[in-house]
């Protein structure tokens, strides 16, 4: 599964973004199961999806600027996570 | 006990069984034998209380089930009750008394999820396994609407002997459905389902035609829809990791309030489960003595105690131990590793190939 640095993703039905004070972590909270996340998987979450979310290839830009690394590292972390996290049924085209 | 209470992880889920009464009396039903009636179920402010304490226990899912969850009139409000206090909702339902208004009304109170069981993928022998006329054809209408609502959605197709040569087309049929996950979900040999094992245990052939199947389809699944897919125990070398291990990330909450580690634990004799009236589900999980009793690997006998998987199956499941084994505390028979072993080729063979009709689930009064 690819995912296209003009396309978008959003998170799948069921799925959602939540903290949980308890485990002092993020976690994407699906049917069933609980991923937690990492620092960089939540920063690239964020940026990938919303109601405004940019392009996958918007959200590498403004990852690589917030983060002042070189965007084609950036875009190969950004789109190998959001390939796995299609793949696994947590995001949605 | 097993460890000590520092060690213990926050649950990650607890199931809800709201009651034990439904409208389908499939042969395989996980409820006990002896079912709860309804006069002895949990009322609206027992279960909200339990909500709350699933919260403070550290739970981050509720899966509300039964028995068939929608005869309550109250899951509107124990859904809302959930979303309040931060609990992601699942519900794991027949669907035949659903439809698109009360749907809509439990995704306002914040429901997430719905997960809907088919017994077979034709109405015919669906409604004959099921015991209910018309149950089919109203699951599906159902979870057309759980789609179209946005929820997400679930089909839990539940394999034996009588549908298991039609796993391609359960699949076909989730996809259609726009379902994101499908558990093919064969049939677990407990409570009414252990009755029934003679009836409903598929034959080895019907397995491995089964297993190629679902392994032939998996790589073009992927992405489009979720699999959950087990191999059937009686006809594994190695057992799973029952409830993701006794006390690891399971709580079960029976219609009545016993605090179960699993829906089918009540079988193990001299286990003492406490109730929601006792203490709270967080001191129940920490140290009831039920969930100590096999939580950890300080428990287990050999050869669990010197495998290398031991912290991955956990010793397999302590309610197929009693029923095999005839020891709930012995290595699970599943194991090719077990002394026991092959009791269950014994019992396999012989009840696959028997002929006998099913016995349908009995009703909660």
């Amino acid at each position: 599964m690819t995912v296209a640095e003009d396309s978008r993703v959003r998170l799948a039905p069921g799925v959602m973004l939540r903290h949980d004070r308890n485990r002092g972590a993020w976690m994407l909270m699906a049917p069933e199961r609980v991923l937690t996340l990492d620092d960089t998987a939540l920063a690239v979450l964020r940026a990938c999806t919303g109601p405004d979310a940019p392009t996958i290839g918007g959200a590498i830009d403004a990852l690589a600027a917030e983060y002042d690394a070189p965007r084609g590292e950036i875009a190969t972390d950004v789109l190998e996570l959001l390939a796995d996290l299609r793949l696994k049924g947590y995001l949605a085209p | 006990m097993s460890c000590t209470a520092a060690d213990v992880d926050a649950p990650y889920a607890v199931l809800a069984e709201l009651t034990h009464r439904c409208p389908l009396r499939c042969p395989y039903c996980s409820n006990p034998l002896a079912l709860d009636p309804a006069s002895r179920e949990l009322d609206t402010d027992g279960w909200k209380r339990v909500i709350d304490q699933a919260a403070d226990a550290g739970a981050l899912q509720i899966h509300f089930s039964g028995g068939e969850p929608c005869v309550r009139r109250d899951l509107e409000a124990l859904v809302a009750h959930a979303t309040a206090v931060g609990l992601y909702s699942n519900l794991i339902t027949s669907a035949v008394l659903l439809d698109a208004e009360r749907l809509a009304r439990l995704k306002a109170a914040g429901l997430q999820h719905v997960q809907i069981s088919l017994q077979d993928v034709e109405p015919e022998g669906a409604d004959r396994i099921g015991g209910f006329k018309g149950g089919h054809a109203r699951k599906l209408e159902v979870a057309r609407a759980v789609v179209e609502a946005g929820l997400a959605l679930t089909i839990n197709a539940v394999l034996h002997r009588h549908n298991i040569e039609r796993v391609d087309d359960f699949i076909d049929l989730a996809l259609e459905l726009g379902a994101g996950r499908i558990e093919v979900a064969n049939v677990q040999y407990y409570g009414w389902g252990l009755t029934n094992r003679a009836a409903l245990l598929p034959t080895r052939e019907q397995l491995i035609a089964m297993d190629h199947a679902v392994r032939a389809r998996l790589p073009s699944l992927a992405g489009r829809i979720v699999v959950d897919y087990v191999v059937p125990d009686y006809y594994a070398r190695r057992p799973k990791a029952c409830m993701g291990g006794w006390g690891r990330r399971f709580m079960n909450v029976t219609p009545s309030g016993r605090v179960l580690p699993c829906h089918a634990a009540e079988t193990i004799p001299g286990l003492e489960f406490e109730t929601v009236f006792d203490r709270p589900l967080a001191a129940i999980w920490r140290d009831g003595a039920a969930f100590a009793r096999y939580r950890g690997t300080a428990w287990m006998p050999e050869p669990c105690q010197s495998c290398d998987r031991k912290e991955q199956d956990w010793g397999g499941c302590r309610c197929q131990a009693l029923a095999l084994a005839g020891d709930a505390a012995a290595t699970d028979p599943v194991c090719e590793l077990s002394d026991a072993h092959g009791t269950v080729a014994e019992l396999r063979d012989r009840d696959a190939a028997a002929e006998v009709p099913w016995r349908y689930r009995g009703a909660a009064g």
